[in-house]
């Protein structure tokens, strides 16, 4: 359908990444939000830039996508340099950010023909785009109803359509599944699959471990306006052996009697549990249980945790992930 | 490689210009949309001036018409019948200003949407958005000016223009809301909350009291009297009572043009320099 635009813009650069950026800064008056990060997205692939609440992950996504303008650094997105030309970066990419970006006036089927008509796509071939789109994102029924009684989930959805209504080739998802319920979280997943499978390159933006682990190929750990590590999720994951081993206890006194014995590397009051670091080797959990024993501690439960991302997160940014 | 970026460049320049009014005609069928389906505030803004109508001429009008007294045109000493003839120019200037004001909030509500930080990253004419506002605001407030006027004829509002003097004042009104809207769009991108944005026009609804449009300037004590012989509503509106009811015009309509495009063109500036400026981060 797009096919001549894409062979023009594209034909030059098959070799460039479909994101690079090198030495990306920006400050909001004194405060520096990033500070010099290096971020590459081979074509076809997804990279989750993970990192905690104001870590700058949004600003990075403001500064790819030519929503803001970087203080320092380069950036080529599909080849193009959006300080050069923004206007054919916005050509090759699709934003779906933070914040519902629909018009609650207007309705779900009017939302994606606005769409469609400011990619000038012919009425009949916008208006089939429009029904495909309901349909893929179940919200057929729905779609003649104000998006602004849509709830959360089937916003982000129709956010998520009018994104694609202009097939872009790379899509930046901010938090894409922020607030959404586990079920609805399962479908955007799904759909961000689905995309990739089709070739799309995706960044986006999370502060859930689990969904790096999930859909990325690569996953920047972004803390404090930098990059503190990037790899492949299994990559990250080798970097910590061993995990952790979480005991837990009926009381506060069993507790207090097993913290003194052991060397625990995490307690939980609340919860009645303490961690433990862990190597992964039976000996080490005999002997921790004999050490126990001997002591006459009671334990209630013993868990013992292969390393996630959750431990590389913390273990990189010193702070517990979400 | 640099060809391509340069031959790219190129397009892209020859692709916004051409697509600048396809996209605001989009953006104006958005609006549009938007006060069709919720037409509270079309409907809060013709509301008013009706309302200071039927005031000024059932309430006030008697009073008001015996005390145009001399010094004015003839065929306009005393009563509410003439009162209506003197008053109904500044009750269609308040449509104007009055529909200004809704359009300052309607701009100040749509920049709080999510969709507006969406047109800024897609390959949109960035002017197609304040475009479609200016038209759409245009077209809303010359639906007022029309109930405004029929109001008005129907309370006893007689003018005795001919046709190519209607023409001439719908020229002068649209030129009026070509500037008031555009000094509108600006206040509303300006103001950081939607309550700012209702506040801050409220001056041009005040503007008219303060010069011709329902005393005359003559009538007024000295200060007064000089800030109203010099606003800007004091030629609008005797340009339109002349070319409505057959007053004297004299220079009024060359300083009206001058004040409008003038207004126009500062506020136009302005607006774009706001939308153009990088959005706050969120």
């Amino acid at each position: 359908m797009n096919t001549t635009t894409a062979t023009t813009t594209t034909g030059a650069t098959t070799a460039v990444a479909a994101i690079s950026a090198r030495g990306l800064r920006k400050s909001f008056g004194r405060k520096t939000v990033l500070d010099g990060i290096d971020l590459t997205v081979p074509q076809g692939t997804i990279l989750a830039l993970l990192g905690p609440n104001g870590a700058g992950k949004t600003t990075a996504v403001h500064l790819l996508t030519t929503y803001l303008r970087p203080d320092a650094g380069e950036i080529r997105i599909a080849g193009q340099d959006p300080a050069r030309n923004p206007q054919a970066v916005r050509r090759a990419i699709g934003v779906t950010g933070q914040f519902s970006a629909i018009d609650g006036y207007l309705t779900g089927r009017e939302n994606l023909m606005l769409m469609a008509d400011l990619h000038l796509l012919p009425k009949a071939v916008g208006r089939r785009r429009a029904e495909e789109l309901l349909e893929r994102f179940e919200l057929t029924e729905a779609g003649g109803k104000p998006a602004s009684t849509y709830s959360g989930g089937m916003k982000r959805k129709l956010d998520l359509a009018m994104t694609l209504v202009g097939n872009p080739k790379v899509i930046f998802l901010d938090e894409p599944t922020t607030g959404l319920d586990p079920r609805s979280r399962h479908t955007m997943w799904d759909i961000i699959r689905g995309l990739v499978a089709e070739g799309t390159t995706i960044l986006l933006t999370t502060q859930y471990l689990d969904e790096a682990d999930q859909l990325a190929h690569r996953v920047a750990v972004l803390d404090g306006g930098r990059i503190v590590a990037e790899g492949t999720p299994a990559e990250l994951k080798s970097r910590i052996p061993g995990g952790h081993i979480e005991l837990a206890f009926a009381d506060r006194a069993e507790l207090d009697a097993a913290a003194l014995l052991l060397a625990p590397t995490g307690r939980d009051d609340d919860a009645l549990t303490l961690q433990l670091a862990g190597d992964g080797r039976v000996s080490t959990l005999r002997t921790l249980l004999r050490q126990l024993d001997d002591a006459s501690v009671e334990v209630e439960s013993l868990t013992v945790h292969t390393p996630d991302l959750d431990d590389v997160f913390f273990a990189l940014t010193g702070k517990k992930g979400a | 490689m640099s060809t391509t970026t340069m031959s790219d460049t190129g397009l892209d320049t020859a692709d916004t210009r051409t697509h600048a009014l396809v996209h605001a005609r989009i953006m104006l069928r958005r609006n549009l949309r938007h006060m069709q389906r919720y037409p509270s505030l079309t409907l809060m803004v013709t509301l008013m001036p009706l309302v200071f109508l039927l005031l000024f001429v059932y309430v006030f009008g008697g009073t008001l018409g015996s005390g145009l007294g001399s010094g004015m045109p003839a065929g306009l000493h005393g009563g509410r019948a003439a009162y209506a003839d003197y008053v109904a120019p500044a009750i269609i200037l308040m449509a104007v200003t009055a529909a200004a004001q809704g359009t300052a909030i309607a701009v100040a509500q749509d920049m709080t949407e999510g969709i507006i930080a969406r047109f800024r990253t897609m390959a949109v004419a960035r002017s197609s958005v304040l475009t479609g506002h200016v038209v759409g605001a245009t077209v809303q407030t010359l639906i007022g000016v029309v109930v405004v006027t029929a109001a008005a004829l129907a309370v006893g509002f007689r003018p005795h223009a001919n046709a190519a003097e209607w023409l001439a004042a719908a020229g002068v009104v649209l030129l009026l809301t070509f500037a008031v809207t555009w000094l509108c769009v600006g206040l509303g991108l300006s103001a950081k909350s939607v309550e700012t944005a209702s506040n801050s026009p409220m001056f041009l609804i005040l503007l008219p009291f303060l010069g011709s449009g329902f005393v005359p300037t003559s009538s007024l004590p000295t200060g007064i009297r000089w800030f109203a012989e010099y606003e800007p509503f004091t030629p609008v509106n005797e340009t339109l009572r002349g070319l409505l009811t057959g007053t004297k015009i004299g220079d009024n309509l060359i300083i009206t043009i001058a004040w409008c495009v003038g207004v126009a063109v500062l506020s136009y500036a302005w607006s774009r320099r706001l939308y153009e400026r990088e959005p706050k981060a969120l």
